[in-house]
C-alpha cells in the first residue's frame, strides 16, 4: 500500500497549521494589509472554479497532448452548479450530477471516461 | 450529518484519484480542511508537483489566519499549549460554531469549543472518509457508477458556495478560463495553477463599489460560506458585542 502521499500531508499540514495558530498564539496579527485580505477572499473561488472547469473540460490522451472534451459532465456539472446556487446543498448537487452521468452512460448517451 | 457526508465523498474521489487508505487518511487526520483536501485530489491527479500544490494549499488555507485572529481575544486566557491544540481543529465550521456561540452566550467556552470542533466534525470527517476510501476500493468500475464526476461537482459546488459578490464571481469565472486556456496549450496542472493565481488578481479590478461584498473573509459569514454546506452557525445575537 501507498504511502508516499503521507510526506505531502505533512507538508500541506506545515503551512496549514501557522495560519490556524498564529492569530491564537500571538495576538494582533490581523492587520495585515487590506488588499491581501481582498486577495485571499478570491482565491478559493479561482482554484475550486479551475480544477472543476480543467477536470471537465481537459483530457489527456495516451499522446500526453491535452485536448478539448465536450461531453455529458458538461451538463451534470452544470446542474451541480445550478443547485448550489439555488439550494445551497452540495451532498444534493452530487447527487444529481451522478444521476446525469449514470443514466446517460447506461443509455448509451455518452461514453465511458478512458 | 454533512461532515460525514461529505468526508465519505472525499474519501471516494480520493480513491479515484489513487490515493491508498493510508493517504486519504493521512490528509484528513493531517491536514484535516476539506477544501484544500479535494484540491489536493486534483492536483495530483493532474500530476502537478508537489511545491506547486504546497503553495496553493498555503494560499487556500491562509484564511484561517483570519479565524485564528478573531478567536484569539475570546481564546486568551486559555493555556497556550491547550491554544496550540485548538489550532489543528479550527476548521471554517469550528470557527463558524464557536463564535457565534461565544457570542450568544456572552463569554469564551473552552469546553464548547473541543466538543464543536471534534464533534461535528473531525471524527465524522475521518470516520466518513475512511469509509468512502474503503468502500471506493471495492468498486472494480467506478465511472459506471459517476464516481469520476464527483471531484469536478464537488469543486464547482464549493466555488459556488464561496461566490458572496462580483469580485469573487469575476475570480471564478477568470480562474476557470484561464485554466482551461492554459491547461490545453501546456497541462492541466500548469492550467490549474495559472487559472489560481490569475483569477484573484482580475478580481482585484472590480472596484469596491461594485462588490456587494455580502461575506468579507475572517467574519462568520465568510466560515459558513467555506463550511460544508448544510452546517450552519446559530444566528448571532443582534449587537452581541467582542470582547
Amino acid at each position: 500500500m501507498s504511502t508516499n502521499l503521507v510526506l505531502l500531508a505533512v507538508f500541506m499540514f506545515a503551512v496549514t497549521y501557522p495560519s490556524r495558530a498564529l492569530g491564537l498564539l500571538t495576538p494582533g496579527l490581523d492587520r495585515l494589509p487590506k488588499v491581501a485580505f481582498d486577495y485571499l477572499q478570491l482565491v478559493g473561488p479561482a482554484v475550486l472554479a479551475g480544477l472543476a472547469a480543467v477536470s471537465v473540460m481537459v483530457v489527456v490522451g495516451d499522446d500526453e497532448v491535452p485536448a478539448f472534451h465536450v461531453g455529458v459532465e458538461w451538463v451534470a456539472v452544470f446542474a451541480c452548479l445550478a443547485i448550489v446556487a439555488r439550494r445551497r446543498n452540495l451532498l444534493l448537487g452530487l447527487v444529481a450530477a451522478v444521476a446525469i452521468v449514470v443514466i446517460a452512460r447506461e443509455a448509451g448517451l455518452a461514453a465511458l471516461p478512458s | 450529518m454533512s461532515a460525514a457526508g461529505f468526508g465519505f465523498v472525499y474519501g471516494l474521489s480520493a480513491r479515484e484519484a489513487g490515493f491508498s487508505p493510508v493517504e486519504a487518511m493521512a490528509m484528513s487526520l493531517i491536514v484535516f480542511a476539506g477544501a484544500a483536501q479535494f484540491a489536493a485530489v486534483g492536483y495530483v491527479a493532474s500530476g502537478l508537483a508537489w511545491p506547486g500544490i504546497i503553495i496553493l494549499t498555503a494560499l487556500l488555507n491562509a484564511r484561517h489566519l483570519l479565524y485564528s485572529a478573531a478567536l484569539s481575544p475570546w481564546l486568551r486566557d486559555v493555556p497556550f499549549a491547550r491554544r496550540a491544540g485548538m489550532a489543528h481543529l479550527l476548521t471554517d465550521e469550528a470557527f463558524a460554531l464557536s463564535i457565534s456561540h461565544f457570542r450568544r452566550i456572552g463569554r469564551a467556552d473552552e469546553r464548547g469549543y473541543w466538543i464543536g470542533a471534534i464533534g461535528s466534525t473531525a471524527i465524522p470527517w475521518n470516520l466518513a472518509t475512511l469509509a468512502g476510501v474503503l468502500l471506493g476500493a471495492q468498486i472494480p468500475d467506478p465511472a459506471r457508477f459517476g464516481i469520476d464526476i464527483i471531484f469536478p461537482a464537488a469543486m464547482i459546488g464549493l466555488a459556488v458556495g464561496l461566490i458572496t459578490g462580483r469580485r469573487e464571481l469575476v475570480a471564478a469565472i477568470v480562474g476557470a478560463g484561464i485554466g482551461v486556456v492554459v491547461a490545453l496549450a501546456t497541462s492541466p496542472a500548469i492550467g490549474i495553477v495559472a487559472g489560481g493565481v490569475v483569477g484573484p488578481l482580475v478580481g482585484l479590478f472590480v472596484p469596491a463599489s461594485l462588490a456587494h461584498e455580502t461575506a468579507p473573509l475572517g467574519s462568520e459569514a465568510s466560515a459558513e460560506h467555506y463550511a460544508v454546506p448544510g452546517i450552519h452557525a446559530d444566528p448571532v445575537a443582534p449587537g452581541a458585542p467582542d470582547p
